[in-house]
């Protein structure tokens, strides 16, 4: 198998699709330069060649190919003990891989000099400070730890305060916090020192919902500044915020793609068709139409909307159209099925076994019959 | 050792707003005033305690201003060590556990520095209690014996501090070494075993951190000490070493 025989996975020899640029350790792809967001010549704001990790005999991530380009936000999914803490804590030189190599910001991850740390910000999934100290204390020592002298450094954690919405809170000692707080506190350390790559794990995990909009918008802020790699299990906010999305598996990676070429990837083969209420004689024509077709599968009508299951998405679509134009009905919307994110996620963590294998003919072809086994 | 200055005035802040420099300074000014004061009255005490066995009253020699510095040395070693070890056993494990070093290590700052830091700052506070324990130990002495030379005192204090420091530092290892501050005590402790069984060879003994009471008496009394160079040479050394173990154990460890 080559990484162009893989979804979401084509590497050069993809051809002009070859968006994406991942390959797996599996298939010993190599990483081929990207034309994404930061486009064609744009060193990418993250670069691993093999990584990975082992913990005695315990293998936490298996020879990691990934590049992410600058200014992206970028999706790191995969069930719990996938191996995406494990690569964020690699990337930001807080553990040692034990194979393979990476740079962030073109810095090397081993690098132990400081470069990396400073361009970098970081929200662990469980953030930890210092219960004795305020909260304005402890971003004002962040950003003098980051150069800024005294007034600047005081200057950006007035900012910061106000951004993740803990002016009121400055001046209380953060052993008196609510989890909700320490997390704004969190994001708030990663983003005092302005970083080229911001790496949060889990940053909305014990928000309100309220707080979960207000970081979710101060990450889509850092949009085209900054490259994000949002590691979270919420992925409706992946799927909000994300321009790229990368699932990890078994600490194999299982996937990379552009969010929207993703979905379309994963597209379902049926086609919604919602017609304009009050047209039963031009409703009954489309379905006699469409039964005639060799293409259709299968056609639903519930509540006045039409679901047409097709055989190939490739014949249907442009097949479909005109049998519509020429039934003379009126449409208040025709759409072809996409699925969530989270419909793609589970549908490739649960082919754990075989990550690098799925294609999308795999997939359900029944919308019911896809809800039913999962 | 990027950032040290920074993370100095952090750990110094937290010795005063944890409160361990303050509790640490008064348990250390208790031993000093209780030193002299036992020294002085346990004999009256001993006499009312025993009422008319006047030969057991007999027994006990008259108090003397080296009575007044063997107890506070004494007290202030046994317990001084027990709190040096506390004060450093989860300084580094502590961290490591609770998510703060990671938190830490994230920025631009060294290991080396953050180590340093934290070395220095419980060595800080060290010095401010054994220096408030010095301050009332001589006073105390004064009033209730006689005064003794202030340098002679001060120099027995600053020797009473580098064998602290020792411990601190050994424990400090220790609790770089492991990711429990218990085990980083028990590191602690067994170097305490350790020191005290080679302090009684006859001749590595006199160098070990234990022995350093002999030659701060002296010096305390004015009697002057010819052999104070050499173990103090050794005792520096072997904190230093300390730091210098933790530092190369912590540059590649994973937080």
């Amino acid at each position: 198998m080559t990484p162009a025989d893989i979804p979401g996975v084509a590497a050069s020899a993809a051809g002009p699709a070859g968006r994406a640029s991942v390959s797996s350790g599996a298939t010993g792809g190599s990483a081929a330069p990207l034309d994404g967001l930061a486009g064609a010549g744009t060193p990418p704001a993250i670069c691993t060649v093999g990584l990975g990790k082992r913990f005695g005999s315990v293998t936490a991530l298996r020879s990691l190919d990934l590049q992410v380009p600058a200014g992206s936000i970028f999706g790191f999914l995969g069930p719990n003990g996938a191996g995406k803490t494990t690569t964020l804590r690699l990337l930001t030189g807080l553990a040692h891989a034990t194979q393979g190599t990476g740079t962030v910001d073109g810095i090397p991850i081993g690098a132990g000099d400081g470069r990396l740390q400073r361009r970098i910000g970081y929200l662990d999934q469980d953030p930890r400070f210092y219960g004795w100290m305020r909260g304005s204390e402890l971003l004002e020592m962040v950003a003098r730890l980051h150069g800024l002298p005294g007034t600047e450094a005081r200057r950006r954690t007035a900012e910061v305060l106000e951004l993740v919405g803990l002016v009121d809170a400055a001046r209380r000692r953060i052993g008196t916090y609510s989890s909700g707080m320490r997390q704004r506190l969190g994001i708030g350390q990663a983003i005092v020192n302005r970083p080229s790559v911001l790496f949060l794990d889990e940053p909305v995990s014990s928000l309100d919902p309220e707080g979960r909009r207000d970081v979710l918008e101060i990450i889509e802020r850092l949009r085209g500044t900054a490259t994000v790699v949002l590691s979270t299990h919420i992925l409706t906010d992946v799927e909000r915020v994300c321009d790229r999305v990368a699932i990890l598996n078994y600490g194999s990676l299982v996937i990379e793609a552009p969010m929207d070429e993703l979905l379309e990837r994963h597209a379902l083969p049926v086609y919604r068709i919602d017609p304009e209420p009050g047209q039963p004689d031009a409703l009954a024509r489309l379905t006699n139409a469409l039964r005639g077709q060799p293409w259709v599968r299968d056609l639903r009508v519930e509540h006045g909307l039409l679901r047409v299951f097709v055989r190939d998405p490739a014949v249907a679509g442009p097949a479909l159209l005109p049998v519509l134009a020429g039934t003379g009905v009126t449409l208040a919307s025709f759409e072809r099925a996409r699925p969530s994110l989270e419909d793609v996620f589970l549908h490739l963590v649960a082919n754990g076994d075989r990550p690098m294998g799925d294609t999308p003919s795999s997939w359900p072809e029944h919308p019911d019959q896809a809800r039913i086994e999962r | 050792m990027s950032g040290f200055g920074l993370l100095l005035r952090k750990e110094l802040l937290e010795q005063t707003r944890t409160m361990r420099l303050y509790v640490v300074a008064i348990v250390f000014a208790l031993f000093a005033i209780v030193s002299p004061l036992t020294a002085k009255y346990l004999p009256d005490i001993v006499k009312a305690l025993a009422g008319t066995q006047v030969s057991l009253v007999g027994l006990i020699p008259t108090p003397t201003v080296g009575d007044a510095v063997d107890q506070f040395l004494k007290n202030l070693t046994q317990f001084g060590v027990l709190i040096a070890i506390l004060l450093a056993m989860g300084t580094v494990a502590g961290e490591k556990d609770r998510g703060t070093a990671a938190f830490i290590l994230t920025k631009p700052v060294s290991r080396g520095a953050f180590l340093a830091a934290k070395l220095v700052a419980i060595s800080g506070t060290l010095l401010v209690s054994t220096a408030v324990a010095g301050i009332l130990g001589y006073y105390y002495t004064a009033v209730l014996f006689e005064p003794l030379p202030a340098l002679g005192y001060a120099a027995m204090c600053a020797l009473l501090w580098l064998s602290l420091v020792v411990f601190a530092a050994l424990t400090f290892l220790g609790s770089t070494l492991t990711s429990s501050s218990a085990a980083g005590a028990g590191i602690g402790v067994l170097f305490l075993v350790v020191t005290g069984i080679v302090s009684a060879l006859p001749t590595v003994g006199p160098y070990m951190p234990e022995m350093l009471a002999g030659p701060a008496r002296a010096l305390a009394l004015g009697q002057g000490s010819d052999d104070v160079v050499g173990p103090v040479a050794v005792n520096v050394a072997i904190a230093l070493a300390a730091g210098g173990l933790a530092w190369l154990a912590f540059r590649r460890q994973e937080v």
